[in-house]
This record gives C-alpha cells, structure tokens and sequence, in this order.
C-alpha cells in the first residue's frame, strides 16, 4: 500500500510540476463554466415562459432534468473524452522514452502495484475536475432546489465513466514512447466507444446490439436519468479492471524486448 | 554475491547474449568489458530483474532474479546508461520518492538522503531542479539513487559515459570507495576505465564470455611469451646476433635503428627471465646498454586480441577461455 500511494504522490506531483494539470484545470472549468451557464439561462427563459402561459402557481421546470442532466450527460462526458487523453498519455509514454520506466521495474515493486499507483495518481487530478464541477453545482443549490439524489447518480456515473476511460488510457500509454500517439489513439478510442451506441439507431442484429451494449454511452442513460443500477455500475468496474489487466500484461511484455 | 548461470537472452530470432557464466565476490569491482552491442546491458538488466532471461539463472544475494524477484531488487541497485531521473522533481524529492519504492523506512529516509547526497556530492544541489542540472551531476543523482537503500549490489552501466575527464575521474574514485561494502558490476567499453577501477574483468564479444580475469593476469594468459624491450649502442648487426645467441631467446625483432642505437624487441620462452643473461651480453661486449625492460600486452591489444575472429588461431599459443568455436553464430 506504502509503495502504492509512493507512486500515486508522484504521479500528483508531476502533474503539478508540469503545465499538464492547470492546463486540463483551465480547459475543463472554462468548458464546465460556459455550458453551465447557458443550460442556466435556457432555465431561466424556460421558467418565465411557463410563468407567461400558466401564471403564478404553477410547478417551475425541473432544475435537475434541465440543467444537470444536460451538463453531465451532454456536456461533461464528450469533454472527459479529449481531457483524460491529456491526462493519460504521459504516464507510461514519458516514463519510457525519459528511461525511468526502468528505475520503476527494477525496484521491489510489483507491477501491479506501478499499474495502480498511476491509476489512482490520475483519478487524483480526475477527482480535482470533479470538484471543480460541484462549485458550479453547488451554486444551484445557493439560488435553487435542485433534488440532491439524482444529482448524486450523476456524479457518480460521471466518476465511474472518467475512471473507465483513465484505465483505458493508461493501458494505450504503455503501448508507445511517444505521448503524441498516446494522446491520439486514446482519443480515437474513446470516441469510437462514445458512438458505438449509435449502431442501435440502424441496426438490430446481434452485432449491433453488442455494440450498442459496449458503448459507452448506453451506461450513463441511467445515471443521466438518477437511477444507479447496479449493471451499469458493473460496467463501468469492467472497464476499468480489464483496462488495468490490459497494461499489466503490456507491462509483462515490454519486459520481454529492449 | 551474484551469480550467473549459463544464461541466454534472445529478442525473437536475435541472440543477445548466449550462455553467459560468471560470478561475483562480495566486495569485489567486477568490470564487464566489451564493444557495442555485445550484450553488457542486456546482460546487465537481466541481472536487475529488468528484463526475464530466456534461459539460464541468475542468482543476486541469495535470491533468483526471477522466482524471487522483489527480494532480490531490494539487494540491488541500479544505474542505467542514461540515469533515470524525472526532470522535473527537485533532487531532495526525487531521492525520497525512490527511497519510499525502495523500501527506506519513513524516518530513515532523510537520514540516508543526506548520507547519499554527501557521499555523491550533490549536497550543494539538493534543492535544484533535476533538468536544470549538467550531465555530471545528473549522473550523480543517478548513483545517489543507485544507493539509497544501501543495496548489496551495484550495478553501474557505463556510469563514466558522457563526462568530463575531472568528472570521470571523481567517477572512478567513488566507485573505488563503494567497493568493499558494496559489490559492484560496472560495464564499459573504455578500456583504461577497467584496469583503473576493476579487480577482475569479464571480456563479452558478441553475446559470449571470451575471458574472465584480474586485468594483470588476462595480460600474462593471453601472451604465451615474454617480450623483453632493450636498447643498446653499437654495431646493430653484431648486436642482433649476439643476442640471438642468449639461451632462452626464440626470436628477435629490430624495433627501431636511430643515431647508432638500436632497439629490439626480444621473446622468450614464458616463464622464463632473459633479461640479466642479455644485459651481460650486451656489457661484456663492450656496447653501452640503455634500456631493458619487459613490456606487457597493454589492455587494448588484448581487447583486440579477444574480440577480433582470429582468436581460434592464436588459442592454441594462449589458455584464454575457449568459446570461440561458436562465435560465428
């Protein structure tokens, strides 16, 4: 665990040694700040115009349905696919093209420990993004009465959706030296599995609806909607156990050549 | 202290290193000599758990490199040929973050970071950003780690590339003061490096062991005679064939005829000193002597020697290790 947590404070570190974190920061909270805005100002337009047709009295639009949901659902996810690339692609390419990557496997530690440790380094800055998310949330709460259990679905498939994709990421990272192709297979990927659910819309063979099944996207339906049901959950702690089993048998044969 | 059991490492068809023996004393410097691409570092990161052997058994304090890895890394460390340092941690950070994977309990660790930085004289730069550091002191930040946690074992690839000849030499007398508390492999392919670090040499080429020795000894196997240097004035004629007549002599070269001296290159029979018989010789016939001495085979001839193919030839006059028969391959 010593040694695990070793690594995950260096991986932190690092990325607040280099541009790379307050880069993502900057990128995600201008993103965030700016959709947030405008899904409260469709709100607001939505509320007097209900105020116009049924007068005063009637229920207000819901906050969560118009403004949350959209936001995470819409917005935040198709963000998380180009940041966690930015995330992901310096942690084994770096350390493979700077040589360290041979300091790290000839120390008593296990591989799976390395594997881990840089996982959770990266949920770290992940998990930063996500406050970062809640201060804009939070101020819903100041001025609204936005229902607190959906909310929480939704943060927490937003979490589960970004750790599957940083253990995807880490897994491409370890395949090259080169962050560029890191950053831009990763992303590829990523979008692949983003849209792969769109096959459904034209295709119901078996295929398709494996597809549609693996995507990405199909999972989140529920906790968009505030409802955790424990398959999607089940999924999303798939992707991430089977992105790490992946970069440990990478790991195993990079060992096997120079 | 480590041993190395017949081990073979191939990248798919490509064979690194083949059937490679040899085997370390506590205490002792080992060199690991070879030209280019002739599987030191591939030897070397097998011995650090780096890479898996294809065949063969490596053994590091006791425990196999592969069965009982993690134990046998915690006995040993290690500085590649380019030293692996994040360049953007500050040295005192770096340092305690591979004390902390290393295993260096918590309230040792700034203790030993101190204790390493002051036997790697990189005190003064604790602070410093590693990127912002010359390649001198970076390869010193590379040792400090290689030491952290007091590992049994060192070993060192090429730890002089790249360095100024002040700096290499700093190099070289640290490692001289590692040895004995430490074991120590270092390779090189600078020849000068290992007779001035290494108690005994193992000669790599092409993947084999070619010969294993103190640098001293290797000079007086691989020579299957004595060579005698002497420079005398007179009638160099003369002189040559009142030489040649010294019992013991077998043959008898001119070196060099300049201003009414002459200097021979005389060899004996091994084992077997000529040279107070050819000074009387050149004494009692009147001609001024000016120079006898005995002259070895320098460290890059016998490198030449091993590593060239016509080894096989000259085996039968030396007792070097024969491995040659398979070099080709």
């Amino acid at each position: 665990m010593r040694n695990i947590l070793a690594v995950a404070g260096k991986e932190i570190r690092s990325y607040f040694h280099s541009p790379i974190a307050y880069l993502v920061l900057a990128i995600y909270s201008a993103l965030c700040g700016f959709f947030f805005y405008s899904f409260v100002a469709t709100y607001i337009v939505q509320v007097f115009r209900m105020m116009e047709m049924g007068g005063m009295g009637g229920p207000s639009p819901n906050i969560n349905e118009w403004i949350v949901r959209p936001l995470f659902e819409g917005i935040l996810t198709v963000v998380l696919l180009f940041l966690i690339p930015l995330i992901t692609m310096r942690l084994f390419a770096e350390e493979k093209r700077s040589g360290t990557i041979e300091l790290l496997l000839t120390s008593p530690l296990t591989d799976l420990q390395i594997i881990i440790g840089k996982f959770l380094g990266a949920l770290g800055l992940y998990v930063v993004l996500m406050i970062l998310t809640f201060i804009y949330i939070g101020m819903l709460f100041i001025y609204g009465n936005p229902s607190a259990l959906p909310l929480l679905a939704n943060a927490l498939g937003l979490f589960l959706f970004g750790a599957g994709l940083l253990a995807l990421g880490l897994w491409i990272s370890s395949f090259t030296k080169n962050q560029i192709i890191a950053g831009a297979v990763s992303f590829a990927a990523f979008l692949l599995l983003y849209v792969f659910n769109w096959v459904n819309s034209y295709s119901s063979s078996l295929v398709g609806k494996v597809l549609s099944y693996l995507s990405l996207t199909t999972h989140f339906d529920n906790f968009a909607k505030g409802v955790i049901d424990l398959s999607d959950v089940i999924y999303y702690v798939s992707v991430i156990v089977i992105g790490l089993f992946l970069t440990a048998r990478s790991l195993e044969a990079l060992k096997g050549r120079p | 202290m480590i041993e190395v059991q017949q081990l073979t490492k191939r990248y798919g068809p490509t064979v690194a290193v083949s059937d490679v023996t040899f085997e370390v004393k506590k205490g002792e410097v080992l060199g690991f000599l070879g030209p280019n691409g002739a599987g030191k570092t591939t030897t070397m990161r097998v011995i650090t758990g780096y890479l898996p052997p294809t065949s063969g058994e490596v053994k590091v304090a006791g425990y196999d490199v592969v069965e009982e890895s993690i134990e046998a890394r915690r006995h040993t460390g290690y500085l590649p040929e380019s030293p692996p340092v994040y360049t953007d941690m500050r040295v005192s950070e770096y340092l305690a973050f591979v004390g902390r994977i290393k295993g260096v309990p918590g309230r040792d660790l700034k203790k030993r970071i101190d204790e390493v930085s002051e036997k790697c004289a990189i005190t003064d730069v604790q602070s410093r950003q590693i990127g912002k550091l010359s390649k001198g002191y970076r390869q010193r930040v590379g040792l400090a780690q290689a030491l952290i946690h007091n590992p049994d074992v060192l070993v060192l690839d090429e730890p002089t590339a790249g360095l100024d000849p002040k700096q290499i030499i700093e190099t070289r007398e640290l490692i001289r003061g590692l040895s004995g508390q430490h074991t120590v492999v270092l390779s090189t392919h600078i020849l000068p490096e290992v007779s001035k670090t290494c108690e005994r040499v193992v000669v790599i080429n092409g993947g084999k062991v070619v010969a294993v020795g103190a640098p001293d000894e290797l000079t007086h196997r691989l020579q299957g005679f004595e060579s005698i240097l002497i420079t005398a004035e007179g009638p160099r004629d003369e002189m040559k064939a009142r030489l040649e007549r010294v019992e013991g002599v077998t043959l008898i070269e001119e070196r060099e005829v300049f201003d009414g001296r002459a200097t021979f290159e005389v060899h004996a029979a091994k084992d077997r000193d000529v040279r107070s018989e050819l000074a009387r010789a050149v004494v009692e016939s009147q001609w001024r002597l000016l120079e006898l001495r005995t002259s070895g085979m320098s460290l890059e001839d016998i490198f030449l020697k091993l590593t060239t193919r016509d080894l096989s030839e000259e085996e039968s006059a030396g007792s070097a290790r024969p491995e040659t028969e398979t070099k080709e391959q």
